[in-house]
């Protein structure tokens, strides 16, 4: 979605630079949500305050909105059917190894003592000990503001 | 009320779905499997499947088909509006602060501790939500097909799950 972004809005319609589509994509990382939703907002709400940002976010949601709701529609209809449990039997399979190689990629990202750890920490807390992840998003952002606090002050105090 | 319930919880769900994809999968297996029971492990991968072959973010697609199933076209607004409301409102928001954000150091530290976070919350998910999939040695074969042919070869997902349609049908022929 990202390159599709850049190729619209920088190359051909101009709307941003470079610098500040860069800018655009850090916020949009940083923040919940999906960056596609979110892109979309940042950019509308820039070029024509808050009707623009509700313009585009109606954009990017609807066509997939109404997409969903007639294939919802169709799907768990034929839930009944042999063939279509059979389908589905080797479809969820796919979905988690879909899962997976997501979690794979981002956990290669962070090989340091550091990322796995709390990777480590994150999975045995939610899949094991069965706490709340909601909670636990919140303690490993605090873990981090927190630890790079501490090594910041050691630091100062060191030199 | 149960429709304000449905709400509440994608509120919350975008509120904190950092990442933006699958790590928002432990929420959704928490609060509208384990806390609701909405639905089952297995239909919610259903409907995972479904949302990641249709063009969209799939957090978004599987709400809409969440909120869809439960309470037709009023609930797929709903939670649709409900999961990007949060977000929206932060963006809005830090737009305006947007240098400040960028280079604040506050930020930078938690998102030192959020992005590997990610990674263990979705292999959370791999871990619970496989109990009701991995049934039997073509599930763990398939399995390590799949990965495989995603991590080594890059095929495109869509693809994969095309793929893994036509292999659940003629193994699990009725």
């Amino acid at each position: 979605m990202i390159p599709l972004f850049e190729r619209e809005f920088v190359k051909r319609y101009g709307f941003l630079s470079d610098d500040e589509f860069y800018d655009a994509l850090v916020i949009c990382q940083s923040l919940p949500g999906v960056i596609a939703v979110n892109f979309a907002v940042y950019i509308g709400l820039k070029l024509r305050g808050r009707f623009g940002a509700l313009v585009s976010a109606l954009g990017v949601t609807l066509p997939s909105f109404i997409i969903i709701m007639v294939i919802a529609t169709f799907v768990f209809r034929h839930v009944d059917n042999e063939y279509v449990v059979a389908i589905f039997k080797g479809v969820r399979v796919s979905v988690i190894a879909l899962v997976f190689t997501a979690g794979y990629r981002l956990f290669i990202r962070h090989r340091h003592w550091y990322g796995v750890f709390i990777a480590f920490l994150t999975f045995t807390l939610v899949a094991i000990a069965y706490v709340h992840p909601f909670l636990v998003i919140v303690m490993m952002g605090a873990y981090g503001y927190l630890t790079t606090k501490i090594a910041e002050v050691v630091r100062h105090d060191a030199s | 009320m149960m429709l304000l319930k449905m709400f509440l919880a994608f509120l919350g769900i975008g509120a904190v779905a950092f990442g933006g994809g699958y790590a928002v999968l432990p929420l959704f297996e928490r609060i509208i499997v384990d806390q609701y029971e909405w639905f089952t492990r297995s239909e919610l991968l259903d409907m995972l499947a479904v949302s990641q072959v249709t063009p969209g973010p799939i957090a978004i697609n599987s709400a809409t088909f969440i909120g869809f199933t439960l309470y037709g076209v009023v609930g797929a607004f709903l939670a649709t509006v409900g999961v990007v409301t949060v977000p929206v409102v932060l963006i809005s928001v830090v737009s305006v602060y947007q240098q400040r954000f960028k280079n604040s150091k506050a930020v930078q530290a938690i998102f030192r501790g959020l992005r590997p976070a990610l990674a263990g919350l979705i292999f959370a998910s791999v871990y619970t939500l496989s109990g009701d999939v991995m049934i039997d040695q073509w599930s763990y074969l398939l399995f390590l097909l799949f990965v495989l042919l995603l991590v080594k070869f890059k095929v495109h997902p869509i693809v994969v799950i095309l793929l893994s349609a036509v292999l659940g049908l003629l193994i699990y022929w009725p």
